[in-house]
């Protein structure tokens, strides 16, 4: 047996890394958006289902009112962290070749971030009456 | 010790046993609500399309009569409707994840009745939703 090159133990090294080189950061982060959309869903439904049927004017000024819009807000973030994430492990799990996850992983973050910033837009300019 | 030791050689024609797949398994409720979970997740995830046009739809009235044509279609409909069923089923299914985190609910009766609660209950949801829905537009 050889000596040890570091006198770091192995918990040391792994510790916030592992096979991803990320750590739990993902995992912990799914559950954590997990709790939050569970009343943010609710709220955004129940905002929803208040404006069926409503002409677009009556749209419009609810959705822009602070309490609505910030709910939106929330809700918008916290599902799109969720759904990268999400989105993430079901192209690590099904796709095997390497360029094609890089590629998929790549969109699924743009993806997310045109989705997502397309719909803050939205609620920003309806709040803020541009 | 020598039986061991030749195992180890290279045998290209080794027939290794793989891994079960999932054919091999009995269809069982709790399976096909795990398969069932990812598969709303991914309604979901492009569901937000739709999602960021009705927000920006509702700037103007143009845009927002289009989005209106598209919900009142048939196709816009059962679409909604879907989308609808997917993010109760999927908030559902994700309690149930949540319980199973903090190792409850794993036992064979529980997870068989968290189950079909998560099936039950987001279709239960979803219809009530619609109802209320029907409703507060007057009328299907």
């Amino acid at each position: 047996m050889s000596a040890p090159r570091h006198i770091r133990t192995p918990l040391g090294r792994v510790r916030g890394f592992g096979a991803a080189r990320s750590g739990t950061g993902h995992f912990w982060m799914q559950r954590v958006t997990a709790i939050a959309n569970i009343p943010l869903t609710i709220a955004a439904v129940i905002i929803m289902m208040m404006l069926l049927g409503r002409n677009q004017a009556a749209v419009a000024q609810i959705l822009g009112s602070a309490g609505p819009a910030i709910i939106m807000l929330l809700f918008i973030v916290s599902i799109a962290i969720h759904m990268r994430i999400g989105m993430q492990v079901i192209i690590e799990d099904y796709v095997h070749d390497e360029l094609t996850k890089i590629g998929l992983l790549i969109a699924n973050t743009f993806f997310v971030i045109v989705v997502g910033l397309a719909a803050v837009y939205g609620i920003l300019k309806l709040s803020f009456g541009l | 010790m020598m039986a061991e030791t030749r195992s180890l050689e290279p045998h290209p024609a080794t027939e290794r046993p793989l891994s079960p797949h999932l054919q091999i398994y009995r269809p069982m409720l709790t399976m096909l609500m795990s398969i069932a979970h990812r598969i709303t997740g991914i309604g979901l995830y492009f569901g937000t399309l739709l999602l960021a046009w009705w927000i920006n739809a509702a700037a103007s009235p143009n845009g927002y009569s289009k989005f209106e044509a598209f919900a009142g279609s048939w196709i816009g409909r059962i679409i909604l409707f879907g989308y609808r069923w997917a993010l109760i089923h999927h908030l559902l299914g994700g309690i149930r994840h949540l319980i199973w985190d903090t190792g409850r609910g794993l036992g064979p009766s529980e997870r068989e009745w968290l189950a079909a609660a998560n099936l039950v209950g987001s279709i239960a949801i979803t219809v009530l939703l619609w109802i209320v829905g029907l409703l507060a537009m007057g009328g299907p």
